[in-house]
């Protein structure tokens, strides 16, 4: 069956999806703080990172091919975790800070360490994972175990050797980034310049410098004088991937704004402004609710930007502001549900969204543990999912269809059999190959293209 | 999340003429319907501010803090609160409890068990060190199981 090609290498867009591995727990119980929160490549792909809502972050590494086992094309596997946010307490507003980790970002890498951002709803993080395998045995001044030697009693000298170790993976925090966010934070994005990032919470967006903790630049502030007319929020925030000077930030109302911050210091003017034109008979009390854009993601290429709202997916050039040129629905039929999903909150998940490696294809998660996948040039779209049951081996992963008529085929599942409480809001894609990872709430799923 | 029940803006003026005259009436108008019987008082702008302040502040109960009688009954339980500490502390340092204690604390020798850490009233004078944590010591993640 054809499946939705990342551009990899091969030009044939025909080819399936398998199953690769899964982490996490089977219980049915799930504990609120194994729920994945965040899930991220870094630029090589060889790393993969977890948040959770425990403030948990959870490193996988891909594993070296191994010739002898062609199959295996490079599994994930634990390379480092460790607490990356705790739950606290705000004094003055009575209020707890849940430690979930919100969004983590890498860094790009510039020696052997690897860094990456965290941030849960109040502070960011830089985090530096780095390796150990070596140890130095034979100093002068203190013995083995430590303990100082008497310098009056050292009668030789010697050069201390480094003896191989096991490995030892050790996660620091290098800096902390707090205080400047009154709001929930909802996004961070590094600059092309590799200095500085932005962070952005519901009213404003703060542009930092990575080597600097007490201080701040707010580039963005929504906030109106007067909360009584405050109309929409910040939802998502990033920087264009090559043109350190342009940030977008997208809104509750489904507008997207790109900024230059070379125009002015305080950016709450815009450079340009998208939104699609909306047909006003066709208006309801949940348009605004399901236009709101859950994330935003500029293409690889920086010439297109990808919007999530609650049922579509847009892509837009960044030189046209009036429409999007790509418009996917991810799952339409849940339009004439609307009224039960606001009653049971559905209506406000956030979905995120990703591009593959040559933005040739776009995914999305959805509900029932199903994602859905567009293939930008051919057209075509495949709703997968990530469940135990295709869990075996390299087995090949069915399309899914729902039905929303009367009549269900076979291997069809109805509108209102679908579990609204299995929902894939976190997914990502490897920068180079056809590797995805997909958070199933506590479970983390890895699917890979079939190797022929 | 709860549901929030907007009492506070006016119900829009739908044009029940044009939608009769609509035939094909959207689903998301079915829906629209179908919330409007249920929730007859719900407001014209879901987007608008009292919806997005709620947004703003997830996890408390944010309608009421706003609220001047909230205020003042927030003040005055501040004041009985306070008052009746004082009442309390009035009594123990009358009652001698305090002053033995005092002198309990010069008396003890190094402890060999570390003190009770739940016990935090009574004898017992408690330090940051005593109070129970906010949250048990730290899972490892199942992911890295």
């Amino acid at each position: 069956m054809a499946g939705v090609a990342g551009g990899g290498g091969g030009g044939s867009n025909d080819f399936q999806w398998c199953f690769s591995q899964v982490k996490g727990a089977i219980d049915e119980d799930v504990a609120e703080a194994d729920i994945i929160s965040t899930v991220e490549f870094n630029y090589s792909g060889d790393l993969l990172a977890t948040g959770d809502k425990g403030g948990r972050v959870v490193i996988f590494q891909r594993e070296q091919e191994n010739k002898s086992r062609p199959h295996s094309r490079g599994e994930y596997n634990v390379y480092s975790t460790f607490q990356s946010h705790e739950p606290e307490f705000d004094y003055l507003k009575s209020l707890e800070i849940e430690e979930k980790i919100n969004k983590i970002r890498w860094l790009p890498q510039q020696n052997a360490a690897h860094f990456l951002l965290s941030t849960n709803d109040k502070t960011i993080k830089l985090w530096k994972i780095s390796e150990r395998d070596k140890r130095a045995e034979g100093y002068n001044l203190k013995d083995e175990d430590g303990r100082l030697r008497d310098p009056f009693r050292i009668t030789a000298l010697r050069v201390p050797i480094l003896k191989p170790m096991d490995l030892m993976v050790e996660a620091s925090p290098r800096r902390i980034f707090a205080n400047a966010h009154t709001y929930h934070i909802n996004s961070i994005s590094v600059n092309s310049d590799h200095e500085t990032y932005l962070s952005a919470d519901d009213l404003r967006i703060n542009l930092w410098h990575l080597e600097i903790t007490d201080r701040s630049f707010n580039i963005v502030d929504i906030k109106p004088a007067n909360m009584e007319e405050l109309t929409e929020v910040i939802t998502a925030a990033e920087f264009h991937p090559h043109h350190c000077n342009v940030f977008v930030y997208s809104s509750s109302k489904g507008t997207i704004r790109l900024c230059d911050m070379r125009s002015s210091a305080l950016c709450d003017r815009h450079s340009k402004f998208f939104e699609e034109p909306e047909d006003p008979s066709s208006r309801s009390f949940f348009s605004e609710i399901i236009s709101s854009i859950s994330d935003v993601k500029f293409s690889h290429s920086g010439r297109y930007m990808m919007t999530r709202d609650y049922l579509s997916v847009k892509v837009w050039d960044l030189n046209m502001e009036n429409r999007p040129v790509e418009t996917y629905q991810v799952h339409e039929y849940l339009r004439s549900k609307l009224c039960s999903l606001y009653e049971n909150d559905c209506i406000f998940d956030k979905f995120e969204c990703c591009w593959n490696g040559s933005d040739s294809a776009i995914m999305t998660g959805s509900y029932n543990n199903f994602f859905r996948m567009f293939d930008r040039n051919t057209r075509r779209d495949i709703t997968l999912e990530a469940s135990r049951e295709s869990s075996k081996p390299r087995a090949i992963l069915k399309p899914r269809k729902v039905c929303t008529g009367g009549k269900r085929k076979k291997d069809e599942i109805s509108v209102d059999s679908l579990d609204f409480n299995k929902k894939i809001l976190h997914t990502a894609w490897h920068p180079m190959e056809n590797i995805i990872a997909v958070a199933a709430t506590n479970n983390l799923y890895i699917f890979q293209d079939k190797i022929n | 999340m709860i549901r929030w029940l907007n009492f506070h803006f006016a119900v829009r003026k739908f044009s029940a003429i044009n939608e009769m005259e609509d035939k094909v009436i959207s689903p998301e108008k079915v829906e629209e319907a179908k919330l409007k019987a249920r929730y007859p008082h719900l407001g014209q702008k879901p987007g608008g501010s009292d919806f997005l302040r709620k947004r703003l502040q997830k996890g408390a109960l944010l309608s009421a803090r706003n609220d001047s009688r909230y205020k003042s009954f927030a003040n005055q339980l501040l004041e009985f609160s306070a008052d009746l500490i004082l009442c309390y502390l009035q009594k123990y340092f009358d009652s001698g409890d305090y002053n033995m204690a005092k002198a309990k604390m010069k008396n003890k020798q190094l402890p060999t068990a570390a003190p009770d850490k739940t016990e935090v009233t009574g004898d017992h004078i408690p330090t940051p060190q005593d109070l129970p944590q906010r949250k048990p010591s730290l899972v490892a993640s199942k992911l890295a199981g």
